[in-house]
């Protein structure tokens, strides 16, 4: 709606004039500026109002080219995390969108919903908050947005009743993410939904009672395309592998070749395969040679009919990704190339790897460290050594290239190694 | 509040993640890690087989993210009308549908265009711009994220709707260096170009100095006495303008309408298909912060998507494609400036130099 033909007054009060807004209502794609303008013009009395002086702040701020919130401390009963409190540094001219909270709500698992359960969040937010949900933030939370510091318990208590919890902020368990998965991936190589909900609600009193170093961030995935950019974002990324052959339909590989063609194939799957592993047989079979295979998910992709994961399916686990600050990004280490996820044990044994690593970081971590940074201050071997961890040459692109280094317990480690060889040798002949 | 109207409060029922099964589409639901193989109808379309035999469709549109509830609603009367009743969000909130019968795909697709919701996002498309809060909502934004989104997703709305990219493009935009919008094929991030001013009256109220002095990454911060009060001060030649002090110290005024800048960024990629996932690298800084259709910051954008898909392999990502092409094609292709400031100095900025013989041409 444009200006010419919006309300000049909301309750009485006039309304904001947006030009700096009012041009990002054209355009193709669905404009927020015009459903902010919704609530302004037809949202329950709480919505209107809120809306016309956040609309002004906003215009103020395309203005000014300047932001107009800072924190402060907000919270519910029992919990010490969950919201982001805003209040406006303009509320003098804006008053009714002076306090201007979040409620960070953590999603079903793999964020499924149904109609239902939709409208109920929109009741509940246009009686309590400004009517502005944000589905979802970066963080994985529903974002609640636009609450008064009074309407803040109402609305989550009401929230609550409908079975809906707080997530992370702070320093402390943030809320997880995980893939579609399962629910409706064929790639998927473990249940992400219960070791999602296994870890999470495990640790919830981490993450409702900040008391970490620093920010923690589980995020799961069911295979290496990894869905939910958990090797960037996660402290602690789930990535759903397998361990044996690529299971592979010979048929639905001549139908694609017969399709796409044979130079096409080639180029696409044989020659971009990372590890030179494939090659096409001259009657338009595949041959994969897999222990050469790193599981990176490209000729699946490619034919999703023909090719899938193996049946020895588990996950890696990579530890320490995060953003730039403070000493620069960093990506998830491989710290376990492969754990069994299957039987109630294997969750079992995820949950307390998980328990132990947020332990370590809660009891070694700096003020303000994320364990990324925690690793490389103290070496990847000695956090290995903390967790009990076996070393494993998937862990590093290359042993290392400086040579200095003590290594005047070399024979002792290396004892180890062929120790733990020949037990692995010992075990599988046992299950044959 | 009188004695007798005080209530004790409610206790927290602290139930954690919800459990998705009472929502979950029932063919979702009972081919749970079951499915056998998927393929695309149509841009925006998936179709989903069980080994069971069971099929499901997904129509995929896109939404403005930040939602007011009669868009809310307005997605659930399509849902219920047009689908089963059923819903999720993408991690770039796309919405997705879900429909057990190939008949209903059609009328639901024409439903949401009809109300203004582009169907697409899928496969080798570009999707939904990941992005921040801006001065919606966060307290040390250097720009709008949903009005750049907006602004960039109006031009990109083509690729959205078909599937005519090399591969997946996936854009992300962030209002400060904090980044939370994480690492894309192109990312659209703030980029201070000035050391923050101090309003040394501010400090000795709300500053924890000790607090901000360990925050900065390059140990520029010292305290000092200024006007006879307690303050800091910057050591400007050191100073990388990161904006890390101003969160804990908002005094440290990081903002302001000349120094922020918008840099792009390209080559980002989570996957772990074909290559190793990589950190997205500076293209091009020092854009205008142009509220409120950012033009340069589209342009630019503009010219990488266009340069990529006309060069690029099926199947290469954008970092793929510039490392076979190399970086001095790169920069000739999109007719921008390679400079002094695009060779790292960070820790770990040897790792990034080329210690080999190969030269592109
Ligand atoms: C106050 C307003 C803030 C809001 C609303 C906010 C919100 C977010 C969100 C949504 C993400 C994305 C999270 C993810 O991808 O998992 C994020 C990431 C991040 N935030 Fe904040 N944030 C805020 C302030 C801060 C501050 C003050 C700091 C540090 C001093 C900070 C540090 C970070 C970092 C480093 C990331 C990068 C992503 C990562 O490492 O996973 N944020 N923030
Ligand atoms: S990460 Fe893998 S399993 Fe999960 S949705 Fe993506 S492709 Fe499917
Ligand atoms: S999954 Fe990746 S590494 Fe393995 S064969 Fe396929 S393309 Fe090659
Ligand atoms: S990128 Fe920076 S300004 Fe934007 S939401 Fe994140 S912390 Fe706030
Ligand atoms: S902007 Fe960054 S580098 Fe500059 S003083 Fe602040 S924290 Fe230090």
């Amino acid at each position: 709606m444009k200006d010419s033909d919006a309300k000049q007054t909301v309750d009485g009060k006039d309304v904001h004039p947006t030009p700096q807004l009012d041009q990002l209502e054209d355009g193709p794609w669905p404009s927020f500026v015009t459903g902010l303008k919704k609530l302004r013009d037809e949202g329950s009395d709480n919505n209107r109002k809120i809306m016309n002086d956040l609309l002004g702040q906003l215009n103020h701020s395309y203005e000014k080219r300047l932001g107009f919130w800072k924190g402060g401390t907000v919270s519910v009963f029992g919990y010490g995390g969950g919201i982001i409190p805003r209040f406006s540094e303009v509320a003098d001219r804006f008053p009714e969108s002076r306090e201007f909270h979040t409620l960070r709500v953590m999603p079903p698992a793999g964020n499924h919903y149904d109609t239902d359960i939709l409208r109920k969040f929109c009741d509940i937010w246009e009686e309590h908050g400004s009517g502005l949900i944000a589905f979802h933030g970066q963080s994985g939370d529903i974002m609640f947005q636009g609450c008064s510091t009074e309407n803040t318990q109402k609305a989550f208590d009401a929230l609550n009743k409908i079975g809906f919890d707080l997530g992370g902020a702070g320093p402390a368990l943030r809320t997880a993410m995980s893939c579609v998965g399962h629910a409706r991936c064929e790639q998927s190589c473990y249940d992400e939904v219960r070791a999602h909900r296994t870890i999470i609600n495990k640790l919830l009193d981490e993450m409702h009672r900040p008391a970490l170093p620093y920010k923690f961030k589980f995020k799961f995935s069911g295979c290496a395309n990894d869905c939910v950019n958990a090797v960037h974002r996660a402290d602690f990324a789930v990535i759903g592998t397998w361990r044996d052959e690529i299971k592979i339909n010979q048929e639905k590989v001549k139908e694609h070749v017969a399709e796409k063609g044979r130079k096409y194939t080639i180029d696409t799957v044989v020659n971009m395969c990372p590890t030179r592993a494939i090659s096409l047989n001259d009657d338009d079979t595949l041959e994969i040679d897999n222990p050469s295979c790193v599981r990176c998910m490209h000729c699946i992709n490619v034919m999703t009919k023909a090719l899938s994961p193996g049946d020895d399916r588990g996950v890696s686990i990579m530890i320490g990704g995060k953003r730039s600050l403070k000493i620069g990004d960093l990506m998830g280490i491989m710290v376990v190339p492969f754990m069994k996820l299957e039987s109630d044990e294997d969750f079992e044994k995820l949950e307390e790897f998980a328990e132990n690593v947020v332990e370590f970081f809660a009891d070694n971590a700096l003020e303000h460290e994320r364990v990324g940074e925690t690793i490389d201050r103290i070496g990847l071997p000695a956090f290995l050594d903390a967790l009990d961890i076996d070393v494993d040459p998937n862990m590093v692109n290359h042993p290392r290239t400086s040579s200095y280094v003590r290594t005047d317990d070399f024979d002792t480690e290396a004892a180890k190694w062929f120790e733990r060889k020949a037990r692995e040798a010992g075990l599988q002949i046992g299950a044959d | 509040m009188t004695t007798t109207e005080r209530v004790k409060p409610r206790m927290p029922d602290e139930v954690g993640v919800p459990d998705p099964f009472s929502y979950m589409h029932p063919v979702m639901k009972k081919n749970y890690g079951n499915w056998d193989w998927h393929d695309r109808p149509r841009p925006g379309v998936l179709h989903h087989v069980s080994k069971s035999g069971d099929e499901i469709w997904t129509v995929r549109a896109g939404t403005q993210r930040q939602m007011d509830v009669f868009t809310i609603r307005k997605l659930c009367d399509i849902g219920d009308e047009y689908a089963d009743g059923h819903v999720r969000f993408t991690t770039r909130s796309n919405i997705e549908f879900m429909v057990a019968d190939e008949a209903k795909v059609a009328p639901l697709v024409e439903a949401l265009t009809g109300a203004g919701f582009p169907v697409g996002g899928t496969g080798a498309s570009v999707t939904m711009i990941s992005h921040t809060q801006g001065w919606l909502h966060c307290d040390i934004p250097g720009t709008d994220a949903s009005g750049v989104v907006k602004g960039l997703m109006d031009l990109l709305h083509e690729e959205f709707i078909q599937e005519k990219m090399p591969n997946r493009v996936r854009i992300t935009t962030s209002c400060c260096q904090i980044n939370c919008g994480g690492q894309g094929d192109i990312a659209v991030n703030v980029q201070y170009t000035k050391p923050p001013k101090i309003n040394h009256d501010l400090v000795a109220n709300v500053c924890e100095r000790p607090a901000v002095v360990a925050r900065c990454p390059v140990a520029a911060i010292r305290p000092a006495m200024v006007n006879g009060k307690p303050s800091l001060e910057i050591d400007e030649k050191k100073c990388v303008c990161c904006g890390a002090c101003y969160p804990p110290c908002p005094p440290m005024q990081i903002n302001s309408d000349e120094s922020t800048k918008i840099a792009i960024w390209v080559g980002g990629k989570h996957s772990n298909a074909r290559s190793k996932p990589t950190f997205h690298k500076l293209a091009v800084a020092n854009l205008p912060n142009n509220a409120p259709h950012w033009p340069e910051v589209v342009e630019v954008v503009k010219t990488i998507v266009q340069a990529y898909k006309k060069d690029a392999k099926h199947w290469e990502r954008m970092g793929e494609w510039i490392e076979r092409i190399g970086w001095n094609r790169f920069f000739e292709m999109t007719g921008l400036a390679f400079t002094k400031h695009h060779i790292d100095t960070w820790t770990g900025a040897r790792k990034t130099m080329n210690t080999s013989a190969h030269v592109h041409f």
